[in-house]
């Protein structure tokens, strides 16, 4: 055991000492608990000892050891006071080291863990931005709610950090920070509303944010975009019967472009987030390219979204973890749109390589695409794979097969022959299998197929797997008119073995029984009725309940009800065939490139992706239609308040932009301007939800003056005068003509506060940089809102952080210091505490 | 997003955690025990299980499974490839992703998995800034650690993180500046009984060895870029120019990456340089059959293959095979059935052989399907495809760099089956060759 204390001792000491200590360890462990414990207690003073001693050294050598001990689940919580004590370290690495143990045991011993936060503190004002940056991740990870008040001080200071790397670790931070307070706060769906003056920035940054960011944002922008533009499938409904030839025939997508545009035209910023999407299908990252492929499958019209079966078909190549997902998200695509894939069908022969699970998939993706076209080059590669010596891939081969065969009715008596030819196979699970496909096909096509059951009456001698025995019964029973002579000597065979035989085959021997009493029941009474005596005392209750069932239903005695005068009715009535499906069928409902697609339940979290809306296209329309959303979302009382909170501080907004592209001082006048009228916001607001109806005419004029206060900022603005001043005589108009509440018109001028920032976006490196001042400035006029508001926030000040990096911080960071932290805090911990 | 994560063994030891938040019992790998013991090998084991109160996403990587666990919805994908990513990480600081590595290491392991995820959420992942925030062992390192008292933790922030090409680092400098390609391709195919190619496909990849100093933006251009048909890059190339120009353009990562990886897929277009003659048949009735395979180029474009590796799968009757042969070397494994022949160089004046007898369990019935070939090899300068480097230009630093490319075929995955006959078409089926062609080339 003692040995085992020194195995982490140091890189170099050499794989041979931590072996050793494993082999130690685990044949000392189940000698006995008390052997266990003295010997813990004792290793852990020597580690005490050693992290009181003056060296780093050593403490470096006790803290590694501890590491080593977290790193295989045992319990090092003891330690606790002693590893606290050096979080002071000066040494980095012990620091560091110290951290991990924090974030592993804080939570465990919190009043100890309390002792650490002062240094934690100390530590967050270090000129080393890496030891800002990493204190506030741990602070941030310790997850005391005790500590909550400091955190969100502390998150406060790092995000006006002068370095990008402690804001990006600010931003993680905040979102700990509510999976501290709200534990069962589920990420709020209706953040939705949120996304809107975000929408085109991430549209035109997503190729520049990091990968794994990006995979994140696409899929908020896909759930994003249903709710937000029609359906581009909305023509396509005509277009939809004739789709298959659409993809066999036409690869030209220009056409169809021209085709569509006429009863429909695409919302510019639909088309935006198609078009910036499409060149991550070039990513390295598969997760990424799926995320994209997802989005394409669920956004895009029908007839672009062509160009991710490529794509996703080069990430066949990969290690198998990737196939398989890829895999399960083709098959459920290639049961919708055939077309898609059927040019790559090559791309998923099955190698002999694969494991079973990837070839299952493969051959059902084969089968989805199966056509008259093709099906004979696929029969030729099904008939290698039934030779596999993998027989459970064999098996579902077969399948398949029956699969095809009532699928394509041109192959369906080929594939018949085929199954017959298999049912001579040497192997029985192949056989099995066979005789089971072919059950199905023939109840399908009640045509003569007598000599094919005489062909399994004859396999019931050799063959054994139950699935398969029970199946050549029901079709003998089923078909035992047609074969008169065959059924009673099957039965008299049965009714020999019947008592060996599995609980499946016994009750379909009972069912053949019964079938031949009643259709001939002069050869087959005597043994009908020994097979139900034997029944009657079968040890398995289903069996015995069933005999009972039977007996009273076909041998007429007195007590027998009337229903047995239609015993052969029901036996023998005419059966629905089973319908061969995917098994991939009811997956579609399901956003693809989820956790919820594939394992085919609803995870927790999963998020529905909601129907296209039926609104019209015309993006005011939309906007308008967005706040109403975001109305039905929120509590009744609190709506007006928030959006007339919106409206202010977008215009509050816009304010600071213009007055930040002119000067500095501009900018502090401006944004006091903002506080000013924010007051007189607020008294609106308030007397807006107090006499709603008949306030109106107030919230008007209030309405009236912001946009004044705004405008005559704007004249002073040198850099956009014009433009801005025009577009803020439209905003006006529009806000005049829509007869509605405030909230509308803040989100019109929302929008074309970011319709401005598009048009800005013209030029490549600018553009990044107008939008990410923009980004800052939204992100100002946003804080404060509600909690909800909040919690976007903190995504988009994430990947704000990840992307804005050479972000030119001088008034700005002031400002947001001044005005939303605060605010954003203040709100949050009221909202909490 | 990940809430922990597990390394197991393949004896089915949890040998280290992880918790990025809170603390998840080790019993919930029980679950996995569970799937892994249903599942009949390793390969099989589902990578997405579902327990009543996490989802366990893993991967499978070098005899070592890695086990996430999550609570919420997250596209699996994203887990996968970052698992994938963290084992490339061990592997690129250890040589190896083994038991052993991870063990010995365990404090760097730590300090990278702490790096690479903040609380759930991938942090840095690229090897190039970790490399800056934690430096790898080796041995001087250590020898001079343990006298000097220094650290394998760097105290600065990596510069990379905050400009605006997160994958180089700043301030690097070389005595040699160097610049190496690797145009490396493999060779998909599957090839039937008659020796028609049933699918055939080219996979490449670029891969590039690159040692500027300063901050070099390089352009690669191809004399015919045509031929890429389905492309992926490293994230440090510009996709514009990519689009309007069909130039790579791009500031490197200091030392190996891969640049592009692509695909030629069109059938026309692929070369098979090599053919196998065969014969395998077993006698009705008798515990004995005959094998007899010859291997003889084809397509080479002049160039010598080696390399050759021919292996096949016997099926489960077999005991025992007595061959000869005319090159290389043979074995058999009795237990796995596997059988292999490392045949080396093609010449065309003597082709390679392989003959003898195959011994049957006595008894048995005879196998119903013969066995499929895989094979390797390796053609050096020459990309199969015909993909030709055009020229490597240099922008934004003074000095002239030393530049190279190097061209190799393999056989990926070279398969041909030798099959019987089911619905009356008889079929051969060779489920994939790679063919991968290196040459060094000076510009």
């Amino acid at each position: 055991m003692s040995s085992n204390s020194f195995s982490y001792n140091e890189q170099s000491g050499g794989g041979e000492a931590t072996e050793l200590g494993q082999e130690a360890t685990s044949t000392i462990s189940p000698s006995g608990a008390f052997g266990l414990f003295s010997s813990d207690l004792k290793k852990n003073e020597d580690l005490k000892q050693m992290l009181e001693s003056n060296k780093d050294s050593a403490k470096l050598d006790a803290m590694k050891r501890i590491v080593g001990m977290i790193a295989k689940g045992k319990n090092a919580s003891e330690l606790f006071p002693a590893v606290v004590k050096n979080v002071a370290s000066k040494n980095i690495e012990i620091k560091k080291l110290v951290y991990v143990y924090l974030v592993r045991y804080a939570e465990e011993q919190q009043d100890l863990a309390l002792l650490s936060i002062s240094t934690f503190q100390r530590a967050l004002k270090d000129p080393n931005q890496l030891i800002r940056a990493s204190a506030l991740r741990v602070l941030s990870s310790i997850r005391v709610p005790i500590i909550v008040p400091i955190m969100m001080l502390a998150i406060k200071e790092a995000s006006a950090d002068l370095s990008p790397y402690v804001r990006k670790n600010a931003a993680h931070a905040i979102q700990k920070l509510y999976s501290v307070v709200m534990a069962f706060e589920e990420v709020c769906p209706d953040r939705i509303d949120l996304i809107h003056k975000n929408y085109r920035k991430l549209c035109n940054l997503l190729v520049d944010v990091e990968e794994w960011g990006q995979v994140v944002i696409i899929h908020m922008l896909t759930r994003y975009a249903r709710t937000q533009f029609v359906s581009p499938w909305k023509e396509g409904d005509e277009l939809e019967d004739n789709e298959k030839n659409f993809y066999e025939s036409d690869d030209d997508q220009k056409e169809k472009t021209d085709k569509r545009k006429k009863p429909y035209t695409m919302d510019p910023d639909h088309r935006l987030l198609i078009r910036n999407t499409k060149p991550l299908l070039q990513s390295r990252n598969a997760a990424v390219v799926m995320a994209v492929a997802q989005l394409y499958w669920h956004i895009s019209p029908k007839s672009e979204a062509g160009i991710i079966s490529k794509s996703l078909v080069r990430l066949l190549r990969s290690n198998r973890e990737v196939q398989y997902i890829v895999l399960q998200n083709i098959a459920t695509m290639s049961i919708q749109r055939k077309g898609m894939f059927e040019p790559y069908l090559k791309s998923f022969y099955v190698r002999s390589t694969d494991p079973t699970m990837i070839k299952t998939l493969k051959l059902e993706i084969l089968t989805n695409l199966a056509n008259e076209a093709n099906i004979s080059t696929l029969l030729r590669e099904f008939q290698t794979y039934v030779k596999s010596q993998d027989k459970q891939f064999a098996a579902a081969t077969i399948q398949t097969i029956g699969r095809c065969a009532t699928n394509i009715l041109e192959v369906t008596d080929t594939c018949l022959n085929g199954l017959v030819c298999l049912l001579s196979n040497r192997d029985e699970i192949v056989v099995a299998e066979s005789v089971v496909v072919i059950k199905k096909l023939l109840q399908m096509q009640p045509v003569q197929h007598g000599e094919i059951i005489k062909h399994m009456a004859k396999l019931l001698d050799s063959i054994t797997v139950p699935v398969a025995r029970a199946s050549i019964l029901w079709l003998i029973g089923e078909n035992c008119e047609r074969v008169p002579k065959i059924a009673p000597d099957v039965l008299r065979k049965m009714a020999k073995s019947f008592t060996s035989e599995d609980d499946l085959v016994k009750l379909q021997i009972l069912n053949l029984g019964a079938k031949l009493y009643l259709t001939n029941s002069k050869q087959t009474k005597l043994l009908t009725q020994y097979i139900l005596n034997l029944g009657k005392y079968d040890q398995n209750y289903d069996i015995r309940d069933r005999t009972r069932f039977i007996r009273q239903l076909i041998v007429p005695n007195e007590k027998s009800g009337a229903l047995s005068k239609y015993a052969k009715k029901i036996f023998l009535a005419q059966k629905p065939a089973p319908l061969l499906e995917s098994p991939f069928k009811d997956r579609d409902h399901f956003q693809l490139g989820t956790l919820s697609h594939t394992l085919n339940i609803k995870a927790t979290g999963y998020l529905e992706l909601s129907n296209w809306p039926e609104v019209a296209p015309d993006p005011s329309v939309r906007n308008v239609e967005v706040i109403e959303l975001a109305k039905e979302w929120t509590p009744a009382g609190k709506a007006k308040q928030e959006n007339s909170a919106k409206k202010f501080y977008s215009e509050s907004e816009e304010e600071g932009d213009s007055s930040d592209s002119s000067s500095d001082s501009e900018s502090e006048s401006g944004s006091e301007s903002g506080e000013q009228g924010k007051s007189g916001e607020e008294g609106d607001s308030n007397e807006d939800s107090s006499e709603d109806s008949s306030s109106e005419q107030d919230s008007e004029s209030g309405r009236e003056s912001g946009l004044e206060n705004k405008r005559t900022a704007k004249r002073n603005s040198k850099a956009k005068g014009k433009s801005d001043s025009e577009d803020g005589e439209k905003e006006n108009e529009k806000s005049k003509t829509s007869d509605s509440s405030n909230a509308e018109s803040s989100s019109i001028e929302d929008s074309s506060s970011d319709s401005e920032s598009e048009s800005e976006s013209e030029s490549e490196s600018e553009s990044r940089k107008v939008t990410q001042e923009k980004e800052k400035k939204t992100k100002q006029g946003r804080t404060p809102l509600t909690k909800d508001v909040s919690l976007l926030d903190l995504d988009d000040c994430q990947y704000s952080c990840i992307c804005t990096n050479k972000n030119s911080r001088a008034a700005s960071s002031n400002e947001w210091k001044r005005t939303s932290c605060p605010l954003f805090l203040s709100k949050t911990a009221l909202h909490f505490w | 997003m990940i809430h922990s994560l597990f390394l197991i063994n393949c004896s089915g030891d949890i040998f280290l955690e992880k918790h990025w938040k809170s603390v998840v019992s080790q019993s919930v790998c029980d679950y996995f025990f569970e799937a892994q013991e249903k599942a009949a090998d390793v390969e099989n084991v589902p990578p997405v299980i579902s327990t009543p109160h996490h989802y366990l996403i893993s991967i499978y990587r070098d005899k070592l499974f890695f086990v996430s666990v999550i609570q919420t919805e997250v596209p699996p994908l994203f887990v996968i490839e970052f698992l994938h990513r963290v084992a490339d990480t061990f592997q690129d600081y250890f040589g190896e992703c083994s038991e052993a590595a991870i063990k010995d290491n365990v404090v760097i392991v730590y300090e990278l998995l702490e790096e690479m995820l903040d609380n759930g959420f991938p942090l840095a992942t690229e090897s190039n800034i970790l490399k800056e925030l934690i430096k790898p062992p080796t041995i001087l390192r250590s020898v001079v650690n343990s006298i000097t008292g220094s650290s394998n933790v760097g105290d600065t922030l990596p510069t990379g993180q905050l400009s605006n090409i997160p994958w180089r680092r700043a301030g690097v400098k070389y005595t040699n500046n160097e610049a190496y390609f690797d145009v490396v391709e493999e060779i998909d195919a599957i090839i039937d009984k008659s020796g028609s190619t049933v699918f055939a496909e080219i996979q490449g990849v670029i891969d590039a060895c690159i040692k500027l100093s300063g901050m070099p933006d390089l352009s690669l251009s191809f004399m015919n870029p045509r031929l890429l048909d389905d492309v992926s890059f490293h994230p440090c190339i510009r996709f514009k120019r990519w689009e309007s120009e069909r130039v790579l353009s791009f500031i490197p990562p200091d030392g190996n990456f891969r640049l592009i990886s692509y695909r030629v897929s069109s059938q026309n277009l692929v070369a098979i340089p090599v053919y196998v003659k065969h014969s395998i048949s077993f006698k009705e009735n008798s515990s004995c059959g005959r094998f007899d395979i010859t291997i003889g180029p084809k397509q080479n474009m002049g160039k010598t293959i080696e390399g050759i590796t021919v292996t096949v799968h016997m099926p489960k009757v077999v005991l025992n095979m007595n061959l000869t042969t005319t090159q290389g070397s043979y074995t058999f494994d009795p237990v796995t059935k596997v059988l292999t022949w490392d045949v080396g160089k093609i010449t065309p004046q003597k082709l390679p052989s392989l003959k003898g007898l195959v011994n049957l369990q006595s008894g048995a019935p005879k196998p119903e399907e013969n066995p499929s070939l895989n094979i390797q090899f390796k053609i050096q300068q020459l990309a199969i495809s015909g993909l030709k480097v055009n020229r490597l230009d240099m922008y934004g630093e003074k000095y002239k760099p030393f530049k190279g490319v190097k061209y190799v075929t393999k056989a990926g995955k070279f398969q041909e089956d030798v099959g019987g006959d089911f619905f009356s078409i008889g079929e051969y089926h060779l489920t994939a060759a790679h063919c991968n062609s290196k040459g060094r080339k000076l510009q």
